[in-house]
């Protein structure tokens, strides 16, 4: 038995084997999925949180050897690669010749398939959507031995499906999408002290038009008063000429060689931390030009850090509330994490209304909240719980990528066309997440 | 170094070697025996930003195809600074003692096919005065074992071969570089058990880059094989030979 592990390491389940699936162009290597035994699922990087990218007693495809670039057309910034291509790699490759990611997550060490089966979002949704905006189309090899072509004109229900499809829809091989031109490397950034929520909604609004990028930084510890405070950073690409020729070189601090026995992550830590953060800025505005690594990526400058959480993981939890709920759902969510009197890291951005064509996106008109939680047994689980139900009373969601925990019925009126979109999943593909979440069997019959 | 002839193109450590000099901007010449592997490899290096790919195939053990693949190389390249020979394969040892055929197939494959090219090379970078020649050898070479002794045995005649060819060029300006990788996590030790000794091959592609750019005589990659080969080699061979490595 192996074990394959999800970032915040709960659960922690055993997969019967891994399978490695090489370059994809290799037609007659290509696996025959049909003949594995138990149910299969694709795995990246491994950088989903929860179980979505687990497949307990069953096999993972890993795609992490197919890795190769295919095409690349500098007219138009159409690139096409393999699906175990990191968006790291990307970067590395195409970021010196001025094109950029058209939707970055908060990490670049993920596949492009895991980008498009959790359809990512960035600090800049309000203004590009999701990374399945910005796709044209992908192959997708189901386990019939069916390999399709999948864009908004071919396979459109595939199409739709495999985007934010928790790859459940079958093995995506190659996938071809836009990169965005840049000037250069860096940003330049404003960072904005505000004192409560009403402040952060304000902010946020008179900053989606002009600003490519916008996110917060949400303070977890202040209560009364202060509560909602934060650091509200918005940001765009440098125009700079002179920049051009400076490629920012980052390279890891270091990396958590194993895991720690207890989370570093604590009350106080997070409190001195959290006090840090909104005390260093003493102006309301700071203006700086930051390269895009520490803009994009803050937390990649750590390899592992999800060890910092110690032995038993941690929990993410992100979810959005709709627009019309105003401030009133996000106050009551917030101050039910302040009252848990356990601190969280957390950052707060209002996606905006881009439709994704992803069947089973996550993202949707509203602010969104992401917070770590160190896993305190049913401690924690109840919390969640809790802000699960607020969530669902004003119609809201939590995402599936970053979710270990949430119940069937949570999930099931989060994503209301669950059924609609389960007849598109490949009947030998499964997911520990998706058992959970819905009723199906570890292996479908076909 | 511009202009690069990659023999065996479609191995792991080749095109992770190729990536870095595709970086560069360097122009290449892929030689490998499975086409669509090729195709796949050219569009990645042509993507990563070097100057031109062209691809060939061809089974390496036509040895009486050598001087025309590396004709038409120089040809398409007009010229050659460098040539990169990373092909060969990982036999099964018990098929290699049961079977003479296997066994010299093994040794015909990861060693005659290697002197062939590599005497045509040496032979036009001598004249050239200027150039690099690196290869790929393997830690299973230093020291026969029961586990891989025909691989080390065709890996170990390329050492010395290599040996006396960096002798001969030392006078001509010409590097020769022997690449000895550890375990690396390839698809040809896709079989094995991943220990805590088996490396990546994007840092054995690093180090190659590194090492042919320097024309280093000596490559152990990653660089701890140096002291486990050296431990390994002064084991006496009474104690040696009962040993189950």
């Amino acid at each position: 038995m192996a074990q394959k592990q999800s970032w915040g390491r709960y659960p922690k389940v055993e997969t019967q084997a891994t399978r490695v699936i090489q370059s994809v162009q290799l037609l007659d290597e290509l696996p025959n999925l049909a003949q594995i035994e138990a149910s299969v699922l694709p795995y990246g990087c491994g950088r989903s949180y929860g179980d979505s990218c687990l497949n307990e007693g069953g096999v993972v495809l890993d795609a992490s050897s197919m890795k190769n670039f295919l095409n690349f057309d500098p007219a138009t910034g159409l690139l096409r690669c393999e699906a175990g291509v990191t968006l790291a790699e990307i970067i590395e490759v195409m970021l010196p010749r001025g094109w950029f990611l058209p939707v970055s997550p908060g990490t670049k060490f993920v596949t492009v398939g895991g980008a498009i089966a959790n359809d990512i979002h960035g600090k800049n949704h309000h203004k590009a959507g999701t990374f399945g905006c910005h796709l044209s189309r992908f192959m997708l090899l189901r386990s019939n031995g069916d390999k399709l072509l999948c864009s908004p004109t071919e396979n459109t229900a595939l199409f739709r499906a495999t985007i934010g499809g928790l790859g459940l829809t079958g093995l995506i091989l190659w996938a071809e999408f836009y990169l965005k031109p840049v000037q250069n490397a860096f940003l330049d950034v404003e960072e904005i002290r505000f004192n409560n929520l009403d402040e952060f909604f304000a902010l946020s609004k008179a900053s989606d038009k002009d600003y490519e990028y916008t996110v917060s930084w949400l303070d977890t510890i202040a209560a009364g008063k202060n509560l909602g405070r934060g650091v509200f950073i918005r940001g765009n690409h440098n125009q700079s000429g002179y920049l051009s020729s400076q490629t920012p070189k980052r390279k890891q601090l270091f990396t958590v060689p194993f895991d720690l026995p207890f989370s570093l992550l604590n009350r106080y830590s997070i409190t001195a931390f959290n006090n840090s953060v909104y005390y260093s800025h003493i102006h309301k505005v700071t203006r700086k030009v930051k390269s895009y690594e520490p803009f994009f990526y803050p937390l990649d400058i750590v390899g592992r850090w999800n060890r910092f959480y110690g032995r038993d993981g941690l929990l993410q939890y992100q979810c959005v509330v709709p627009y019309d709920s105003d401030t009133v759902a996000m106050t009551e969510i917030i101050t039910r994490i302040v009252a848990m009197g356990e601190g969280f890291l957390a950052v707060l951005k209002n996606f905006g209304d881009i439709k994704s064509p992803g069947m089973l996106s996550f993202p949707r008109p509203g602010p969104t909240l992401a917070l770590d939680f160190p896993y305190h047994g049913s401690k924690t689980l109840r919390l969640m719980e809790n802000l699960d139900t607020i969530v669902r009373e004003y119609g809201g969601a939590v995402y599936p990528a970053k979710d270990a925990r949430m119940s069937k019925q949570s999930f099931q009126s989060y994503y209301p066309n669950w059924q609609e979109f389960s007849q598109y999943i490949d009947p030998k593909f499964s997911s520990s997440f998706w058992r959970r979440v819905t009723d199906s069997p570890p292996q479908n019959e076909a | 170094m511009r202009r690069i002839l990659i023999i065996g193109a479609t191995s792991a450590l080749a095109h992770e070697a190729a990536k870095l000099f595709a970086k560069d901007g360097a122009t290449l010449f892929l030689v490998g025996r499975n086409r669509s592997k090729l195709e796949v490899v050219e569009s990645d290096l042509k993507v990563r930003g070097a100057t031109q790919v062209h691809a060939f195939q061809l089974d390496l053990n036509q040895l009486d195809r050598h001087q025309a693949i590396f004709d038409t190389a120089l040809d398409a390249m007009g010229g050659l600074d460098a040539i990169l020979v990373a092909h060969g394969t990982l036999g099964d040892q018990q098929a290699s003692q049961d079977s003479v055929n296997i066994a010299l197939s093994e040794l015909s494959t990861n060693f005659m096919s290697v002197v062939s090219i590599l005497t045509i090379a040496a032979n036009y970078f001598e004249k050239q005065k200027n150039g690099c020649i690196a290869v790929i050898g393997s830690v299973a070479g230093d020291r026969g074992r029961q586990s891989n002794y025909v691989y080390g045995t065709a890996k170990g005649g390329l050492d010395v071969f290599l040996q006396g060819l960096r002798n001969r060029m030392a006078k001509s300006n010409v590097a020769v570089v022997t690449i000895k990788p550890g375990l690396i996590d390839t698809p040809m030790t896709a079989g094995m058990k991943k220990g805590l000794l088996m490396a990546k091959a994007e840092v054995v592609g690093r180090d190659i880059h590194a090492a042919m750019l320097k024309g280093q005589s000596t490559l152990y990659t990653p660089w701890f094989w140096r002291y486990i080969m050296t431990i390994i080699r002064y084991i006496p061979e009474p104690i040696f030979k009962r040993l189950k490595l």
